[in-house]
């Protein structure tokens, strides 16, 4: 259908830039935040939709069946997942964003691009297939499908920069004589780098990996708007390239680390030394849910920590129920959330917002370490590298550097654990031996069941 | 597009990402990558540009499976964005416990 003229076609992708920067502008506020995505997704359906009416669409039936399939494996997909699976849900959106990038960068390169049109396509190719790669491993190591473990063997440094080489040199080839062959050959190298690039990558570090591929994904989209002349998808991949980096910048500095320490930090590390010496013999206080509840009982201020293993255990409702009681009981209860609580920067957040905690209870790092010394009782539900004292004490731990919870200044402070093993990080912690720390074992949500039914009987 | 043209547009763009995220807090970290990951999704776009103009099989065939992927990418992530978003918007009815908060 060509209803629509060319200016009115490049007036609707100006109408879209515009909704996509108020789409990333309106999510600074938690309360418009909302409004803002749907300006977002009201943006891409301006532009397809200026497109579609501007053209006469070449086998428009193969299209609409390809957007049919996608839409009906997208959406259950992400009105399903649980809300402590999204991040590697957004990875593999991520992924398959990145490989769509590529393969419209491969096509374009089909029809014999001048010089500077095939280098960015080479650099398109590249990119998105490093991108779909390394989404799906960070996806795997998320998922617990791959260990989230760094994995680095002997020479992989090595490895890793004779394919980079080796990249280029395809690249070069590619550029010099047009042959599609060698654009196969690159998508592969860079498809193969994504694998080694994302591998070497563990612990905590992961889901830092997803914004440095979603910017990536975004060059890419970027990349590929030069090279079909389009000013909105060159626009709107280098907003998410540069708010992804800045994005991933601050992630990092949250956790105490640096891009590039998380990126090459495991080609230089070396042993991981930490306090496993027999640690695992000494002896910890433990207790019991009711003794808690009395413990409860007895404190006015109370700072509940969450952590990722409150969520996984589907525990969140149960912790904002027995905050509400305690409240309602006069105490003050307010949630201390670390910046990297969850799997990722904000993650905690949303599985409280989940479980109706009000946002005003949900207190920032900075703000709740001044209150930790008149703090009567810290409850530190399934979250244990957040308030890990490893992180300021021992410089050879992975997570040195990284700001903490101060749990350690309150009066007491409880850890509801599954175990006693070290958390998603893998490094033992201190804290449990400190004589004012005592440890409630069990599953999250059994263990705060019992509490809420111990809290309710002693009115 | 002139060589010249695109440098102006990346450069103002570049800075236009920069300047719209860096003083988001920590709290929408997540749902803004999200929100980032739907947006780079409109590569739905170019992949309906070359797929519409494909002729051969294989670049048809290769440009409909970018319209599949890139479909995935945009719908999953803006309807995953707002899953998240829904939890932040003001719930009426529920009174907010401000005494409790600091």
């Amino acid at each position: 259908m060509k209803i629509l003229n060319e200016s009115v076609v490049l007036a609707g992708y100006l109408i879209a830039a515009v909704l996509f920067i108020l789409a990333l502008k309106g999510l600074s506020s938690p309360r418009k935040a909302r409004g803002a995505n749907r300006l977002g997704a009201t943006g891409a359906a301006v532009a397809i939709g200026v497109y579609v009416l501007g053209h006469d669409i070449g086998n428009g039936i193969w299209i609409a069946l390809a957007v049919l399939v996608g839409a009906a494996v997208a959406v259950p997909a992400a009105r399903r997942v649980q809300m402590t699976q999204m991040p590697q849900l957004v990875a593999a959106f991520n992924g398959v964003g990145g490989g769509a990038a590529a393969l419209v960068a491969v096509v374009e390169f089909t029809h014999g691009p001048d010089a500077w049109a095939a280098v960015v396509i080479a650099f398109t190719v590249f990119i998105g297939g490093l991108s779909l790669t390394g989404s799906f491993i960070t996806f795997g190591k998320l998922q617990g499908i791959i260990t989230s473990r760094a994995v680095v063997f002997p020479g992989l440094g090595l490895l890793l920069g004779a394919l980079t080489l080796a990249a280029v040199a395809t690249a070069v080839a590619m550029v010099t004589t047009g042959d599609l062959l060698f654009a196969a050959v690159l998508l592969g190298f860079g498809l193969v780098i994504g694998v080694f690039f994302v591998l070497p990558i563990g612990g905590a570090d992961v889901p830092i990996v997803i914004s440095l591929l979603n910017a990536f994904t975004g060059l890419a989209v970027a990349g590929s708007g030069v090279v079909l002349s389009n000013v909105l998808l060159l626009i709107a991949g280098t907003l998410v390239g540069a708010s992804g980096t800045i994005l991933t910048t601050s992630m990092a500095t949250a956790m105490g680390r640096s891009v590039t320490g998380i990126v090459f930090g495991a080609f230089r590390a070396t042993r991981r030394s930490g306090s496993d010496a027999g640690a695992e013999s000494r002896p910890v206080r433990t207790v019991t849910p009711e003794d808690v509840a009395i413990l409860l009982e007895y404190s006015s201020r109370i700072v509940i920590v969450p952590g990722y293993g409150l969520a996984v255990a589907q525990a969140h409702h149960a912790a904002a129920e027995l905050a509400e009681i305690l409240t309602a009981r006069g105490a003050d209860v307010v949630f201390g959330i670390h910046p990297v609580a969850g799997r990722m920067p904000g993650h905690m957040n949303v599985l409280l917002a989940e479980a109706n905690v009000p946002y005003e209870s949900l207190v920032e790092m900075d703000v709740v370490n001044g209150q930790f010394k008149s703090t009567d009782l810290v409850l530190v539900i399934g979250a244990n590298d957040v308030v890990n004292p490893a992180a300021k004490s021992s410089p050879g731990s992975p997570i040195y550097g990284m700001p903490i919870l101060n749990v350690s200044e309150a009066k007491q402070v409880v850890f509801l654990k599954r175990s006693l093993n070290p958390g998603f990080a893998g490094i033992e912690n201190e804290l449990f031996y400190d004589p004012k720390v005592s440890i409630a074992l069990g599953d999250a949500k059994a263990t705060l069941t019992q509490l809420l039914t111990a809290v309710k009987a002693a009115v | 597009m002139d060589a010249f043209a695109v440098i102006t547009i990346t450069v103002l763009a570049v800075f236009l990402g920069f300047e719209v995220v860096s003083k988001v807090s920590s709290t929408l970290h997540t749902p803004l990558m999200s929100e980032a990951n739907a947006i780079h999704g409109i590569i739905l776009l170019g992949a309906i540009m070359v797929a519409e103009q494909a002729t051969e099989p294989l670049p048809l065939l290769l440009s409909v499976l970018a319209v599949l992927l890139a479909t995935i990418n945009i719908v999953g992530g803006f309807v995953v964005t707002d899953r998240m978003l829904v939890m932040f918007a003001a719930k009426p009815g529920r009174p907010a416990r401000k005494e409790s908060a600091k």
